[in-house]
C-alpha cells in the first residue's frame, strides 16, 4: 500500500511539507509514501488544455494520484479558505469527473499554520471539494496552529496532535481495506 | 381488479418482476419549491407465497441509478450518496405482509448504504391476471417516505436565499408487474 501526500505550500521551508514528513514517520509498515514534489508544475486549469494531451504537471499528478492507494493531503489556510495552488490542482485531478483519479480514493486532510487555528477552515473546505469530486473522505481534521513551534525533530511536539496524526492515518489505512464491496 | 383484503389473499405461488414493466423511482423536494425524480434500472423484487406465509424481497442495483445528467449520476454514486462501490445493492426484506382496509401492507427492513432500518410500505395489490402469452400477472404498487440521513446519505447544500439544495425526506415509490413462475 502506498500513500501519495500532496502539500499545499510551495515554499522550501513549508510546515505543512514538513508535516507531511512527520505523518509518513507514522505509518506503520509495509504502507509506503511518496511526498508529491510537482504542485508548482501544475499550471492554471484550462479545459481547453485538457484532454489525452493535458500539460505535462496535470498528467504527472494525475498519474501519482492514480499510482496511489490512498492521498494525505496538509493545507495551510489562505484569507481563511483553499490555497490557490491545491484548489487547482485538485480541479485538474477532477476531470474527467466520472472516470477521475480521486473517485473513490481514501483521502485524508491534515493542516498546519502559524496562526492558532491550524488552517482548520481550510481543511474544511478541502474535504468539502474532495467529497464533490467522489473522494472516499476520512472525516477527520488535525488542526497544527502555531506551525513555527509545532515540531520536534521529525514528530510533532504536542502529545495529543502527534496521537490525532497517528489516528487519522490508521482510518486513512483503513479506508483502503474497506474499498471492497461489502453486502447491502 | 381486485384489492388484497386479507393476508391470504395474496395468490400462493412465487411471483418475480417483469423489469420491462416495473419501475423503482424515488422523488425528494429539490431547490426549496420544486419535486425532483430518479429511478433505478436494474432490480428485482420476488414475492413468495406458499403454506400461506407470505414474502416480498427486493434487491436495487445503486449503480443503475438513472437521472438526466452523468455528472449528477457521479455525484449520486459517489461516497457522499449511494457510495456504490461499497454498497452496491439496496435491499428490502418483508417480516409481515397485511391488510389495512383497501391498501397493502408490508413491514420490512430496508437496507442502504449498510445501514438497516424497519419500514412501513403501503400500496395496492391487483390481479392476478392472464397473460395473453400465457401465465398470470400480479400488480403491486407500493411506496414509503424514509430521511435518506438514518441512512448515511448527508450530503446538503444551503442555499443563498434560506433553506437547503436536496430535502431530507425521500418517498420511494415501486411499481411491480410480476410474472408467476411454473411451479
Amino acid at each position: 500500500m502506498r500513500v501519495l501526500g500532496i502539500s499545499g505550500s510551495l515554499r522550501r521551508e513549508s510546515h505543512n511539507t514538513r508535516l507531511l514528513r512527520a505523518a509518513a514517520e507514522l505509518l506503520p509498515p509495509p504502507v509506503g509514501f511518496e511526498l508529491f514534489e510537482g504542485l508548482k508544475g501544475v499550471p492554471p486549469y484550462d479545459e481547453d488544455d485538457d484532454g489525452d494531451l493535458a500539460p505535462v504537471g496535470a498528467r504527472r499528478l494525475r498519474e501519482a494520484i492514480a499510482a496511489a492507494d490512498a492521498v494525505l493531503i496538509a493545507t495551510p489556510e489562505y484569507n481563511h479558505s483553499i490555497p490557490g495552488q491545491l484548489k487547482n490542482a485538485l480541479d485538474w485531478a477532477s476531470r474527467p469527473f466520472l472516470e477521475n483519479v480521486l473517485r473513490n480514493k481514501p483521502v485524508a486532510v491534515i493542516g498546519a499554520s502559524t496562526g492558532n487555528y491550524g488552517a482548520i477552515w481550510a481543511q474544511a473546505e478541502v474535504r468539502k471539494v474532495l467529497s464533490a469530486i467522489g473522494a472516499r473522505v476520512v472525516d477527520a481534521e488535525l488542526p497544527v496552529g502555531a506551525a513555527e513551534q509545532a515540531f520536534s525533530g521529525i514528530r510533532l511536539a504536542d502529545e495529543v496532535l502527534h496521537a490525532g496524526l497517528a489516528q487519522i492515518l490508521d482510518e486513512l489505512v483503513a479506508a483502503v481495506a474497506e474499498r471492497q464491496p461489502l453486502a447491502a | 381488479m381486485t384489492t388484497v383484503q386479507a393476508e391470504t389473499t395474496i395468490p400462493t405461488g412465487v411471483w418475480r418482476s417483469d423489469p420491462v414493466h416495473s419501475h423503482a423511482g424515488f422523488s425528494v423536494r429539490h431547490m426549496v419549491v420544486a419535486t425532483f425524480r430518479g429511478s433505478f434500472a436494474d432490480f428485482d423484487v420476488t414475492l413468495a407465497n406458499r403454506d400461506g406465509a407470505p414474502s416480498l424481497y427486493g434487491a436495487v442495483r445503486t449503480e443503475s441509478v438513472q437521472v438526466a445528467d452523468e455528472n449528477l449520476k457521479g455525484h449520486l454514486l459517489s461516497p457522499e450518496f449511494f457510495d456504490s462501490e461499497r454498497f452496491p445493492e439496496i435491499t428490502f426484506t418483508s417480516t409481515g405482509i397485511r391488510a389495512d382496509g383497501g391498501q397493502l401492507v408490508v413491514d420490512g427492513e430496508l437496507t442502504i448504504k449498510g445501514t438497516t432500518k424497519p419500514v412501513e410500505v403501503r400500496g395496492h395489490i391487483n390481479g392476478p391476471a392472464a397473460h395473453p402469452a400465457g401465465g398470470e400477472r400480479l400488480g403491486i404498487d407500493l411506496e414509503t417516505q424514509v430521511d435518506r440521513t438514518d441512512f448515511g446519505l448527508n450530503w446538503n447544500a444551503p442555499m443563498p436565499r434560506g433553506g437547503v439544495a436536496v430535502e431530507n425526506e425521500v418517498t420511494l415509490t415501486i411499481h411491480l408487474e410480476l410474472a408467476k413462475e411454473e411451479d
